[in-house]
């Protein structure tokens, strides 16, 4: 390849997610200007197959909060949301969102559109709360999916067998139910083979999401799950559904492996592989991660973007034969997979260690979301119990940088550290 | 005869120490560490070359260690106060398995393997509650020096319960409790209490095994080194040289490095 088609290569996730986003949100904007529909839907189970099939632009919250984070303004929709009278213990997407909605939409990136109709999952206990804000806010419709979690760890339904079919059936009388209320509310009829076309995109999208995270066991790895890792998992939610979205994770496999063949990687000197577990630190993230590449650490993994794509990381494949019956078993599999994720990480990542030949694990609780935090300091014990792992666990917050004491973090990280090279200056002293 | 040193710039107070090859401490400062934590690092450095009799030269390696690593202008090198503390208890006390240090703004937990190395470690997050500041604000509130603080609480028959987890809150509950007349050396035992079963619960954390040493500058406490002992059931390993652990531990970190520069290039290349 000529060095112009290696530029053009390397880094072309990052560069065309960038773009892509982009002209979502202008895509959003034109909506609001217009007056026209939009779904108001979360990471965890977006239902985009169904809703795309009504042409039903969806608005992620959850994506609209953490970018006010990132654009370094989330203060300043934090605190209006408590003027009014939330509590500063509560979600900061929450928050992000309500001053998002007091302001008529008005978003760093564009105008969001107001919703039409919520829809959710059970995956998270605050999606709930929050679609009731706009509920009310709105006199909308709510549909909430209620998916069946795994009622054991490690223990799920599978496949085939009588418990996991009569879940499959309780979800897809739901997505029945979803049908229906996305006819009244648009006018168009149920198109079943647009949903077909639709699930096909979703099918590429997710076989190679599943290919790309399997080909950072490599080693130098080829992206960041922290940075690299977000841009891609935004784009597994905001197009999933879509020719862009399928194209666009068909080209990522080809850079990663391009990558791969080429034996490049993210960082210049890879000293130490780590897996990041929960949601980063959106009010100085790139400092967060420079606490750790600074180091020559390089998150090679991460849970969130297992959980934050709705467990696209599994790469189900829909049949495309029977589509409502497969999408009801592929939102069964994939939904609970992400609360599992959240909730038993350390299942997984026993295996994970060995196969991404991890140095450290660095669990981030955040301090606005119980939902994902809740039970980590459990986790990280029992992790340590099964295997010889570093850990790291610090605390902070995705969307409010009161909470967020950098001093703190570098001290706590730096010492993780400092442990990581004695602990490989007594490995190397052993083998000699 | 080479000399290393470590600097340990905490919130509060700044501590230096001179080790030699034999790792025997030659000479050692404490000073507060002020608004200038330059001149604070510096000043620390030079008050212990003076006390050791030690010319700056001779001392061919400075670690910089605590909240004010970096401002050691003159070191050579920084490593946290976390490796460092866990340094210097291991060297004092060799069985060490787990180390809790006080100090002024925060408390660890630290967790030590039978190689010696740090394996976990807790700190005390966004909040001074549970560290040696909650006595500092005590000793305010009661007009009464920081020293008398452990032996005045040792004195107490029915010790009050402090509730409040906040260092702030805290001076409004120690007068509420005043203006109720109960005793001082009833609320101060409150007060070390309520400090004393925080920072137990980051220990456990990390895990408690013996033995437990105590660092930090809250050592000189008997109180708190008494309550405690009480609460994790074990006396745990405190020196007069408790106050300089991070500084020693840096002055070992610094000592290796001296002996690493002295293995010939061929050597390391090996």
């Amino acid at each position: 390849m000529t060095n112009n088609g290696h530029e053009k290569l390397v880094g072309r996730g990052a560069r065309d997610g960038a773009q892509l986003f982009r002209e979502w949100f202008q895509r959003l904007s034109d909506t609001a200007e217009s007056g026209g529909h939009s779904a108001y839907v979360f990471v965890m189970g977006s239902m985009a197959e169904i809703l795309r099939v009504f042409d039903l632009p969806m608005v992620f919250p959850e994506i609209n909060s953490l970018q006010t984070a990132i654009r370094h303004v989330s203060a300043e929709f934090l605190n209006e949301a408590e003027d009014i009278g939330y509590s500063p213990d509560i979600c900061g997407y929450v928050k992000a969102d309500v001053a998002l909605q007091m302001r008529g939409g008005g978003h760093p990136m564009g105008k969001i559109p107001k919703p039409s109709i919520a829809v959710l999952t059970n995956a998270c206990n605050t999606y709930l709360k929050w679609a009731e804000i706009w509920e009310r806010m709105y006199e909308i419709p709510m549909v909430t999916v209620d998916v069946p979690a795994t009622r054991q760890a490690n223990q799920q339904s599978q496949p085939g067998s009588e418990q996991f079919n009569r879940e499959k059936k309780y979800v897809l009388e739901q997505i029945k139910e979803l049908i229906k209320i996305c006819e009244k509310l648009t006018g168009k009829k149920f198109d079943i083979d647009k949903l077909r076309q639709i699930m096909g995109y979703a099918n590429v999208m997710s076989k190679n999401w599943k290919r790309v995270l399997e080909l950072n066991k490599s080693q130098p790895s080829h992206f960041n799950a922290l940075t690299e890792g977000t841009i891609y998992l935004g784009v597994a939610n905001a197009f999933r559904g879509t020719e862009e979205g399928a194209q666009y994770f068909t080209d990522l496999v080809e850079e990663m492996e391009y990558m791969s063949k080429n034996n490049i990687g993210t960082l210049i000197d890879e000293k130490y592989r780590l897996c990041f577990i929960g949601v980063p630190c959106y009010p100085i993230f790139r400092r967060f991660n420079e606490l750790f590449t600074d180091w020559g650490g390089t998150f090679v993994t991460s849970t969130y973007l297992w959980f934050a794509t709705g467990g696209a990381n599994l790469g189900v494949q829909y049949d495309l034969k029977d589509p409502l019956d497969s999408l009801a078993e592929g939102v069964l599999i994939s939904v609970r997979d992400a609360m599992d994720s959240m909730f038993s990480p350390e299942i997984p990542l026993v295996k994970m260690i060995d196969e991404f030949n991890l140095d450290g694990v660095v669990y981030h609780p955040i301090k606005s979301c119980r939902t994902v935090s809740t039970g980590l300091a459990d986790n990280r014990r029992a992790l340590m119990e099964m295997k010889d792992i570093a850990t790291l666990f610090i605390e902070s917050d995705m969307m409010d940088q009161r909470v967020v004491s950098e001093a703190q973090m570098k001290n706590r990280v730096d010492a993780f550290f400092e442990g990581l090279d004695a602990r490989r200056t007594r490995e190397k002293m052993e083998q000699v | 005869m080479a000399y290393a040193a470590g600097v340990d710039v905490g919130s509060t107070q700044t501590k230096a120490v001179i080790i030699d090859e034999q790792k025997k401490i030659v000479s050692r400062s404490l000073i507060d560490t002020g608004a200038n934590v330059v001149q604070a690092a510096e000043k620390a450095f030079l008050l212990t070359l003076k006390d050791g009799n030690i010319r700056e030269e001779e001392v061919s390696y400075v670690i910089g260690t605590g909240y004010g690593r970096y401002k050691v202008t003159f070191g050579n090198a920084q490593i946290t106060e976390i490796s460092c503390h866990g340094r210097g208890a291991v060297h004092m006390f060799p069985k060490t398995r787990t180390v809790i240090d006080m100090g002024g703004q925060d408390t660890k937990g630290i967790s030590i393997n039978e190689s010696g190395e740090i394996i976990d470690f807790c700190m005390n997050d966004k909040c001074a509650a549970g560290t040696g500041r909650f006595l500092g604000a005590a000793s305010m509130a009661l007009d009464i020096p920081l020293g008398e603080l452990g032996p005045t609480a040792l004195k107490s028959e029915r010790p009050v319960k402090i509730s409040t987890t906040c260092t702030v809150f805290a001076e409004t509950e120690v007068l509420s409790w005043l203006g109720k007349g109960k005793k001082i050396q009833d609320i101060l035992m409150g007060v070390h209490k309520s400090i004393a079963s925080r920072s137990v619960s980051l220990l456990r954390r990390v895990g408690i095994k013996d033995q437990v040493t105590f660092t930090g500058g809250v050592t000189k406490n008997l109180g708190m080194v008494t309550v405690i002992n009480e609460l994790i059931g074990l006396k745990m390993n405190v020196s007069d040289d408790s106050h300089y652990m991070g500084a020693l531990g840096a002055a070992l970190f610094a000592l290796d490095h001296i002996f690493e520069s002295r293995i010939p290039h061929e050597e390391m290349l090996k």
